[in-house]
């Protein structure tokens, strides 16, 4: 069947051996980026654009890594700094690059369904770096990467995924991700920050994290959004700390071997316990930062086949 | 005037809930007689008759954003979409809040557009839910209700004083029932789609919790209230209990809450944006019931006319609103082929509630009334192009769509205003 897709904008429209497609070869690209020579020419000659319009650090550092180390030029445009601020339309400046001959747009924003928009408007690879509170894909596919890799397989897992599952993409993709690989999803969160019909997607949604984490493999804590709280969501941090922030003890319900996951950046004492997040015995939030590299490059190496074999029929 | 007589007609006739096979005879803007349908006269071939299409909040960009509509575009798309009265929306820019910009509406009315047009005014200034506008000025200049549109008039205070003073003049208020602090930058209507998408999102009690504030204030007031859409089941025993409490309420509903559902926005399609947001299947299900219990009382277009740049924009950025004065009757016969509601139960929210609330001769197929007609194929089939549309702005939802029914000819006080000449 092999890997199917044009664009990478979220998990929603993989099916499951895509996914399967894309984490084996991001296991290849993980051995590759542990070697000596991190170098691969799967992208030379493309050029990646990185369109952020919402500030990262992180994510950004690892899209233009994952592309360098595959011998793309690689551009990042700070879009918040741009003619965006002088009020040209998301269309218009897609437009733009699209005629500066890209390969790979790589694009974060706001706005859920807005890399979608984009992605219907250029005539080259798009991958969804996060889209409101939509989705973000390469996320959950490190994730997945993360858990296949040190639980051994990737489904028939109990899985707990907690705090502000409302604001989150992270949330989105995963849920989506790990249903469709069928594992045992749970959410676990403050009522207000729930989203609602999350039942209907086959989630077990929690209110209480004992009862939540109770006895499962892997522990998702998601960052409090505090950015985009408009307000009243929770009484205070410290309150939230108390209920949902994971410590040793709220950890003791989920199983002996269960791992603790963060996508970063983390608040210490206010969604993690900071010792807790430091355990290498129990913490791989650093693997999961390495396999975002290797996911990225593998996604992006996926789609650059898929875009050269399209360009080469028409 | 010579007199037209039309025959081999399938009359609907919503005042007597009635379809038969006749004719009829028009003449100085009147039907004059109605007969069994043979003898001499212009052959229907079948076809449907019915009275014309009384559209409540319609909007023409006229004055401000004339390159998004006008009276002559939004006319023309009326009569081919067999709407023979536009009663038409105040928030344009300026606003039409006082008798001067309605006068001039009136009159750019009168020179552009082929059919009717009823304007209503805003019922406080700018539509700022503040200050009431000149309610009697304005009824004499022609303003047959009074609306701030989506605007919600959120100080109780300042609609129980506009509410009051209607009351004293015989005005008809339309509003729209919505809490608007709950649904304040909502974009969908919460639930496992709106979570998936993720956008953000209103409940469906927020309409519930606007229609119980008004009505207390009804209540209070004893005003004349229609409110412009209701469009979730849970709003429905509250309007049940007002009308049965004997309060002057009518309720309306858009084609596009009676045809859609949220699940049809899928990939963040933007012109499915409308407001209220679509609803669920339920509540569609729901909605469409009342129709044809009576409960709502009219549907209407919604019409509201945006351009490609103001829909090309991300779901939460776009602009709402639908086109819908010329996919109204077509759309309308997905409910009858359905089963969901025969052909005199549509024109009877159509039609003749619109007119009787707004206490107009029409709506009747009766000897005497005007002679405000639509000709149609109810079974037609074809493919909507929405670049086909009359309207300046071609934002429709039914965009590539099947549909089923086509208005053959539109008359307006007895002129032919759409269709080959027959």
């Amino acid at each position: 069947m092999g890997f199917r897709q044009d664009h990478l904008l979220g998990i929603e429209p993989l099916a499951p051996d895509e996914i399967g497609e894309i984490l084996d070869l991001a296991d290849d690209y993980v051995a590759l980026s542990r070697s000596a020579d991190k170098h691969s020419e799967a992208l030379r000659g493309l050029t990646q654009i990185n369109m952020f319009f919402e500030n990262s650090t992180r994510t950004q550092a690892s899209f233009e890594l994952a592309g360098k180390r595959l011998g793309a030029d690689v551009m990042n445009m700070g879009m918040s700094t741009s003619s965006v601020k002088k009020g040209e339309t998301l269309i218009d400046t897609a437009m733009t690059l699209n005629a500066m001959q890209p390969d790979l747009l790589v694009v974060r924003h706001p706005q859920s369904g807005a890399v979608d928009l984009l992605s219907q408007k250029v005539n080259c690879a798009v991958l969804n770096a996060g889209d409101g509170r939509h989705e973000h894909p390469t996320q959950a596919l490190l994730d997945a990467l993360t858990i296949r890799r040190k639980k051994g397989r990737l489904h028939r897992l109990s899985i707990a995924i907690c705090g502000d599952i409302a604001h989150s993409r992270v949330a989105r993709s995963n849920i989506i991700l790990l249903g469709k690989m069928e594992n045992r999803v749970r959410l676990v969160g403050p009522p207000t920050l729930m989203p609602a019909g999350m039942a209907d997607l086959g989630c077990e949604v929690y209110e209480d994290m004992a009862q939540g984490l109770q006895d499962v493999d892997v522990v998702m804590m998601l960052r409090l959004q505090k950015e985009r709280m408009d307000g009243g969501f929770i009484p205070s941090e410290r309150e939230y700390y108390h209920l949902y922030g994971l410590d040793a003890e709220k950890l003791s319900h989920a199983k002996e071997d269960a791992i603790v996951m963060h996508p970063g950046p983390m608040n210490r004492g206010v969604e993690i316990d900071g010792t807790l997040a430091d355990d290498i015995n129990r913490s791989v939030i650093q693997e999961q930062v390495e396999m975002g590299v290797a996911v990225r490059m593998a996604a992006m190496d996926l789609l650059a086949r898929n875009l050269k074999t399209r360009r080469a029929a028409a | 005037m010579s007199a037209t007589t039309l025959t081999n007609l399938r009359l609907i006739d919503p005042e007597t809930g009635t379809e038969t096979t006749g004719g009829l005879t028009l003449k100085d803007g009147v039907i004059t007689a109605r007969h069994d349908g043979a003898g001499d006269g212009i052959d229907c071939g079948g076809l449907c008759l019915a009275p014309g299409i009384v559209d409540i909040g319609v909007k023409v960009c006229e004055p401000g954003e004339r390159h998004k509509e006008s009276f002559g575009s939004a006319g023309q798309a009326a009569a081919a979409g067999g709407v023979t009265t536009m009663v038409t929306c105040p928030d344009t820019s300026p606003t039409i809040d006082n008798p001067e910009t309605l006068e001039f509406v009136a009159r750019r009315a009168r020179e552009a557009s082929p059919v009717r047009v009823l304007p209503m005014a805003a019922l406080t200034k700018g539509r700022a839910g503040t200050e009431m506008t000149e309610i009697g000025f304005l009824m004499d200049a022609g303003a047959v209700a009074f609306t701030d549109g989506d605007h919600v008039v959120t100080s109780a205070k300042v609609l129980s004083r506009a509410l009051t003073y209607a009351r004293s003049r015989g005005a008809l208020v339309v509003g729209h029932v919505q809490e608007p602090v709950l649904s304040d930058g909502a974009c969908a209507t919460s639930g496992k789609f709106a979570s998936l998408r993720g956008l953000p999102a209103v409940s469906p009690m927020a309409e519930r919790m606007g229609i119980d504030r008004d009505i207390a204030l009804l209540e209070m007031t004893g005003a004349r209230y229609h409110v412009d859409q209701i469009t979730t089941a849970r709003a429905l025993p509250a309007l049940e209990r007002a009308k049965g409490n004997g309060l002057d309420i009518t309720a309306g509903v858009s084609i596009h809450h009676l045809t859609l559902n949220e699940l049809d926005v899928a990939n963040y399609r933007t012109f499915f944006k409308v407001k209220p947001p679509l609803r669920h299947e339920d509540d569609r299900k729901a909605v469409v019931e009342a129709v044809a219990s009576g409960l709502i009382d009219i549907i209407c277009s919604m019409h509201t006319p945006q351009d490609e740049e103001s829909k090309r924009l991300p779901y939460e950025a776009a602009a709402s609103g639908a086109v819908g004065l010329q996919t109204l009757l077509p759309a309308a016969m997905r409910l009858f082929h359905s089963g969901d509601l025969t052909l005199p139960q549509l024109f009877r929210a159509l039609s003749l509630n619109p007119a009787k609330r707004l206490g107009l001769p029409q709506g009747r197929l009766a000897v005497g009334a005007p002679a405000d007609l639509v000709l149609f194929d109810p079974d037609a089939p074809f493919i909507m192009d929405r670049f086909k549309l009359l309207s300046k702005s071609k934002n429709t939802p039914f965009d590539e769509a099947r549909m089923q029914g086509r208005v053959r000819a539109t008359w307006v006080a007895g002129n032919q205003v759409f269709g080959a000449p027959l």
